[in-house]
């Protein structure tokens, strides 16, 4: 496949691995935030290439993983209102909430169904004039457009049943949070589809006050093998900063457009993350000026305290503190077909891609 | 979530492309890039063509790195 194919070849693996081990002298950490990026290091084994010196660790990326139990939980309780039916990405339908989950909803008559993209429901909400369409609206800023799109037009066609319940977040806050909880990071590997929306200025306070490598990536092995390279080589030689390797689809700009619509349907606030607790200004809402569109201002639904599962320690891994072997549950009691948390569930959570490639 | 798969436009029509991947066709909105014409890569995501791949940038950081592996004296794995 082009672009894909020329970024799997085994040689410049292999060369950009001994350049790295040339280069590296000091022990670092480097943070691979995007879930994407989790998925090929583990897919492709890139921790073999590294020198001992380098050291990955797993962050919040992940948008079912961090998608909160209350979010679920929600999810849940629109989902039994007579005349809703849930239209959502995949993974999400497994999470187990506190006491069920969309499937299980599904097995007992719910109308939930999984769509590839966010204008299929649209499409659900125009064939079904008499139902209400509740899209599930989760992911970073890659993602958010496409909801933030979707509105956009049914607001254009006078759509009145369709509605999206945001669980939409964005990634600075979070990056940020780890670093002021004093996670030992020293470099970000950085989401390359989440930066071709935003452009690279959402880094900037990163690397220039808390001094942190920053390099924006590609999704393939040679792509974060070189990412990796660009960050030891800044650490190496004192000098962080915003770098992009993946130059191919990321501009410092962004894109303007997926930009704007983002600011005409969405304001920040305050967000909760599975494992990591409210985040200021971390989340989408959507703008009062669109509230026709809110699920949450057009239903009236309550949830009890959420429960998140006994034993699980997705929070502790989405912080880059723990790795899935350290969690009693891995492999026995949670895995990809019974799942206990979150992590396990998405096929780009940590919990998931480890018991693929590594059990 | 955030994946996107690079893919060709095959033919545009006002606000959606025809796009292969592997010769197996898709439709991409172009409501956040809507200045592509047949023959350009763009980034797929859920439906939405995200972004372009750039064909120069492409090719350039696979001839540094090439050029960089050619030059290496003990070259293995060939
Ligand atoms: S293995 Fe399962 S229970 Fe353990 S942290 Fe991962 S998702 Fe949670």
């Amino acid at each position: 496949m082009k672009y894909v194919d020329e970024y799997r070849k085994k040689d410049l693996i292999i060369s950009v691995s001994e350049k790295l081990k040339a280069v590296s002298k000091k022990e670092i950490v480097l943070m691979e935030v995007c879930g994407g990026h989790t998925m090929a290091i583990q897919r492709f084994g890139l921790h073999s290439l590294l020198p001992h010196t380098v050291r990955l660790i797993s962050g919040p990326g992940c948008p079912v993983c961090v998608s909160s139990q209350h979010f679920i939980d929600m999810a849940m309780a629109y989902s039994k209102i007579p005349g809703v039916i849930i239209a959502t990405y995949g993974d999400l339908i497994r999470v187990p909430g506190s006491t069920t989950s969309l499937e299980k909803e599904r097995a007992n008559g719910s109308d939930v169904r999984i769509v590839y993209s966010v204008l299929e429901s649209l499409e659900i909400a125009k064939n079904n004039p008499e139902k209400k369409i509740v899209f599930l609206g989760i992911g970073f800023e890659t993602t958010a457009p496409l909801t933030a799109a979707a509105i956009l037009e049914a607001k254009k066609e006078n759509l009145e049943n369709f509605f999206v319940l945001s669980a939409h977040k964005v990634m600075p806050p979070v990056m940020k949070a780890l670093v002021a909880e004093g996670v030992k990071i020293d470099g970000f590997i950085a989401p390359g589809h989440v930066t071709a929306i935003t452009g690279t200025a959402i880094y900037n306070e990163l690397a220039e006050v808390c001094g942190l490598g920053v390099v924006v990536s590609g999704f393939e092995p040679v792509d974060m093998m070189q990412a990796i390279l660009m960050l030891t080589m800044q650490i190496e030689a004192g000098t962080p900063k915003v770098e992009i390797q993946y130059q191919r689809v990321v501009h410092n700009e962004g894109n303007k457009i997926a930009q704007q619509m983002l600011e005409d349907v969405f304001e920040l606030r305050d967000d909760r993350w599975r494992g990591l607790g409210v985040i200021p200004k971390s989340g989408l809402g959507i703008r009062k000026e669109l509230s026709s569109f809110d699920a949450e201002k057009k239903f009236n639904v309550e949830v009890p305290e959420s429960t998140e599962p006994k034993g699980c320690i997705c929070g502790q891994i989405l912080r880059g503190l723990k790795t899935p072997v350290d969690c009693g549950l891995f492999g026995k009691k949670c895995t990809p077909t019974d799942p206990i948390g979150a992590c396990m569930v998405s096929g780009e959570g940590t919990c998931a891609t480890y018991y693929k490639y590594r059990v | 979530m955030c994946l996107a798969i690079p893919a060709k436009v095959i033919s545009v029509n006002e606000y959606t492309a025809l796009v292969t991947i592997e010769d197996v066709e898709y439709t991409a909105s172009l409501l956040m890039l809507p200045d592509v014409v047949p023959g350009d890569y763009i980034m797929l995501h859920a439906g939405f063509a995200i972004e372009k791949v750039d064909p120069e940038f492409a090719a350039e950081t696979l001839r540094l790195l090439q050029e960089e592996e050619s030059a290496r004296p003990n070259r293995i794995g060939q």
